[in-house]
């Protein structure tokens, strides 16, 4: 059962109380998930549609000579086939989308390959045909003249003099002067406040640790799928799982040389994202086919391929230095990261560089950050992208200097902690936020005094995230017998539908039940940037408000008319129309519903259209606490009890906070303790499946107890922050954090799994 | 004026200098004070920056005022998963 802690700080909203802000109503796409009729990506099916299939290259790296298509276009039943030829080539240019930054001429290079293949499953070529059988068979045709290169996957050993090149036009940025010889760094970056040898130099105790972690992959339990049409005068239809299906638009519009409105991107119900899904794989292939074979094409990644060919987070090897005093105050802080960014650049080493030591008030702090190329995919956001990896170090040393100078973790923390008024590491100050507030409640919570046993270990860990508003719409319809339609933007991974119907039937005075909600396709709603960036219920409702308003507005003149008195004696109040005082007449008050009755004899349908680019977006700040237990035979952890507390501003649809709370923290104990990418010599993905890529499932874990802290955003008309990303960046180094109680063992190499924990133990044994 | 402070990745291009005054009105002027200032540094400011006007960041957002005695932090743009 979750707790919610309310601060002193007032939300922002009107004074009266919410009716619907804050309560846990039935989700409006629950039925139709348990029922199995929602429609995700790979449910559709066209009338003569075909299938479409990708022939991926088996090797990590290697020049690609020639490709001959002959033999599969003259298969039976193949309706077309397309090679990098297909794509025009596209200039340098970088665009935001997703975590990152993209850039359209390796994006082209990403979804087809061209000169090189430059991993394990890179498409090389596709197919449409009559059957999933005949596409399989014409790959098997396709003859693909692959000159094998040395390949190299670990980021230090992309880093190295001698490491084989991916790009020979890849210089290293943000070096001066810049290198005249290409490497595999793609960047450098660097984030400095005052001077960290000073600060150094004050220090009592020095800790400095280097942290190594595997590649893991969002997991999301749906892939990849998508159905293309495009008819014969270039008018095409995409429906996909995607979390922006305005991106998508976008991306397929470059990549295919199309107008933007000719394509319209229907988002099919989503089966998890979490990042992974901000990209784009298999549309622009689908359309590719579907325009060459006049047919409708579906494409659906299978496990293997989700592993292989879409993008994972990076592996990184990070350094940390803090030095403290012995009262526990930090007085300098350095971290160098170095992570892969896949086969192409742009991984998240500047967000990883910033979130590294934001929780904490640091008057000297350095961070440099190294974005590195090597033969795998290219790394896709997931949830905080960067952020887990540089917090899980930092956050493991700081656990170690508090051990070291006899002091309480959370009193380490709270010593050092951001609040109001810090100066980030990475330069502005923090407004209100709730770091504080989260390392107490865990401090005061029944969890953190329960006595442990033997083999058992209990640790904490804070982080954080940013969070971002963007570019959104939404439109509230008002029909004609009092409900509203709500069309939102977002395709909705984590509740924005439910919680985006709360605001508006609190805007506007009505029933939640009498808001339905739907997420509109591209040619039904203005631009709205992607779900993600935890920033959907807190853009949404900014422009639900604002649609809202608009309404409230127009439903007062309607009965300004209707009265025939001045619009502004007329006053919006619990969902009715009143007159504003006594003077302004006797009349009965107008419902919602009557005046929507009425809107077509009055002047017409009546709507808000909200179209904004919301700012004002407030970081989420958690602390974790794990116990667990290590069984010393096998060396298995087990979870034995997690409790998550983080800061949500407002938490407009609780259940659904506690769920992102839950889920995070359920993805990052799977990061710390079992998942990992395992590549042979060869450079090929040993274990692309769900049975040796092993993710928690709901019986390794207990339920993870959630506390809800309401520190306002004052930016927001209900004081809403995102949450869904910070709850994954605690959990590794909380885990690690109890791992070193319970064991004695200081681990730095995620993830800590069964083997490598019982190789730690017995050589600690051995040892001793 | 406002107090404009850069990153050190972006204090290559403008010879060290990471702290400045501007009188800039809004976000889109600023960003043309300072490419017109440092010309080496223009091609990093069209490559997905964020503003922090007095702690609070601003992304694609150019008509944004600046109201003087501003701290404005330009650092890298942020997304999410």
């Amino acid at each position: 059962m979750a707790t919610v802690l309310k601060t002193d700080t007032p939300a922002p909203q009107s004074p009266h109380a919410l009716k619907w802000v804050g309560t846990r109503p039935i989700r409006p796409d629950g039925v139709d998930k348990v029922t199995g009729r929602a429609k995700f990506g790979a449910d559709l099916i066209l009338s003569g549609m075909l299938v479409g299939k990708v022939l991926r290259s088996p090797h990590p790296h290697a020049r690609i000579r020639s490709i001959d298509t002959s033999k599969a276009e003259a298969l039976p039943g193949v309706k077309a086939v397309v090679t990098h030829d297909d794509f025009h080539d596209l200039p340098s240019e970088f665009v935001p989308a997703g975590e990152m930054l993209v850039n359209y001429r390796d994006m082209v290079r990403n979804v087809m390959a061209r000169e090189k293949a430059l991993y394990e499953g890179h498409p090389v070529a596709a197919v449409a045909a009559t059957s999933a059988q005949i596409a399989r068979q014409a790959l098997k045709l396709i003859e693909v003249d692959y000159e094998p290169l040395p390949h190299v996957i670990d980021v230090v050993e992309a880093m190295r003099d001698d490491a084989p090149v991916l790009h020979d036009d890849l210089f290293t940025a943000g070096v001066e002067p810049p290198p005249t010889k290409p490497s595999n760094v793609a960047k450098r970056v660097e984030f400095a406040i005052g001077d960290t040898e000073a600060g150094f130099a004050e220090a009592d105790l020095v800790v400095e640790r280097t942290f190594d972690t595997k590649p893991v992959h969002q997991g999301y339990i749906e892939p990849h799928a998508c159905v293309a049409s495009v008819s014969e005068d270039g008018q095409a239809e995409l429906w996909c799982s995607t979390q922006g299906q305005f991106l998508v638009r976008s991306h397929c519009a470059k990549l295919l040389g199309m107008d933007i409105s000719a394509i319209r991107v229907t988002a099919s119900e989503i089966g998890g994202g979490f990042g992974g899904k901000t990209v784009v794989y298999l549309e622009p292939l689908a359309m590719a086919l579907a325009r060459k074979s006049h047919h409708p094409v579906k494409m659906v990644m299978s496990r293997d391929e989700v592993f292989q060919a879409s993008g994972p987070t990076s592996g990184a090897n990070v350094w940390v230095k803090i030095g403290a005093t012995r009262h526990g105050r930090i007085t300098a802080a350095e971290a160098v990261l170095k992570y892969q960014a896949g086969a192409f650049q742009g991984g998240p080493i500047q967000p990883g560089c910033m979130a590294a030591f934001a929780p904490y008030d640091l008057a000297n702090v350095k961070v440099v950050g190294f974005d590195v190329v090597s033969n795998r995919p290219k790394v896709a956001a997931y949830r905080a992208p960067g952020a887990p990896i540089s917090e899980f170090a930092v956050e493991c040393v700081i656990d170690e200097l508090a051990k070291e100078l006899e002091i309480d973790p959370i009193e380490f923390r709270l010593e050092n902690a951001a609040k109001e008024g810090t100066r980030a590491a990475y330069g502005p100050k923090f407004g209100p936020i709730g770091l504080i507030d989260t390392l107490r409640k865990i401090k005061e919570s029944e969890h953190y005094r329960t006595p442990l046993g033997p083999n058992q270990g209990r640790g904490i860990a804070s982080g954080f995230w940013f969070n971002i508003g963007g570019e959104t719409s939404a439109s509230i319809n008002v029909n004609e017998d009092g409900t509203v339609t709500l069309m939102a933007g977002t395709p909705d991974i984590g509740g924005s539908r439910a919680s985006s119907c709360l605001m508006a039937a609190e805007a506007l005075g009505i029933d939640y039940d009498k808001v339905r909600p739907i997420i509109a396709d591209t040619s039904s709603l203005g631009y709205t940037f992607l779900t993600g960036g935890s920033r959907a219920t807190f853009s949404n409702g900014l422009a639900v408000n604002e649609a809202a308003q608009q309404v409230i507005k127009e439903m007062c003149a309607r009965a300004a008319r209707f009265w025939e008195i001045p619009a502004d004696a007329v006053t919006w109040e619990d969902g009715m129309a009143k007159p504003a005082g006594a003077n302004a007449g006797d009349f009965e008050p107008l419902s919602f519903a009557e005046l929507a009755k009425m809107a077509g004899k009055t002047g017409g349908p009546i709507g808000g259209h909200a179209h904004l680019n919301a700012q004002g977006a407030g970081p989420s700040f958690g602390t974790h606490l794990v116990d667990l237990e290590v069984d010393q035979e096998t060396g298995r952890v087990t979870i034995l009890r997690y409790t998550v507390a983080q800061d949500a501003g407002k938490a407009v649809h609780p259940a659904y906070v506690e769920g992102q709370y839950q889920g995070g923290a359920v993805q990052g104990i799977g990061w710390a303790l079992n998942e990992e990418y395992i590549y042979g010599p060869d450079g090929r993905l040993q274990n692309p499946g769900f049975l040796d890529y092993r993710m928690p499932v709901a019986s390794d874990v207990p339920m993870i107890d959630t506390v809800i802290v309401e520190v306002a955003n004052p930016r927001h008309p209900f004081g809403v922050r995102g949450v869904g990303e910070t709850p994954i960046v605690p959990p590794m180094a909380a885990i690690a954090n109890a791992m070193e109680q319970a064991t004695g063992i200081r681990f730095t190499e995620l993830p800590m799994s069964p083997p490598k924990v019982l190789k730690a133990l017995e050589a600690a044994n051995g040892a001793g | 004026m406002a107090h404009v402070v850069l990153t050190r990745n972006l204090a290559q291009f403008t010879g060290g200098e990471s702290e400045l005054e501007l009188d800039a009105a809004n976000i889109r002027q600023l960003l043309g004070q300072l490419a017109a200032r440092y010309p080496r540094l223009e091609p990093h400011l069209a490559e997905g920056l964020a503003v922090a006007i007095d702690g609070e960041i601003f992304q694609d957002a150019w008509l944004e005022p600046i109201p003087p005695g501003s701290e404005v932090h330009i650092i890298p743009r942020i997304a999410g998963g």
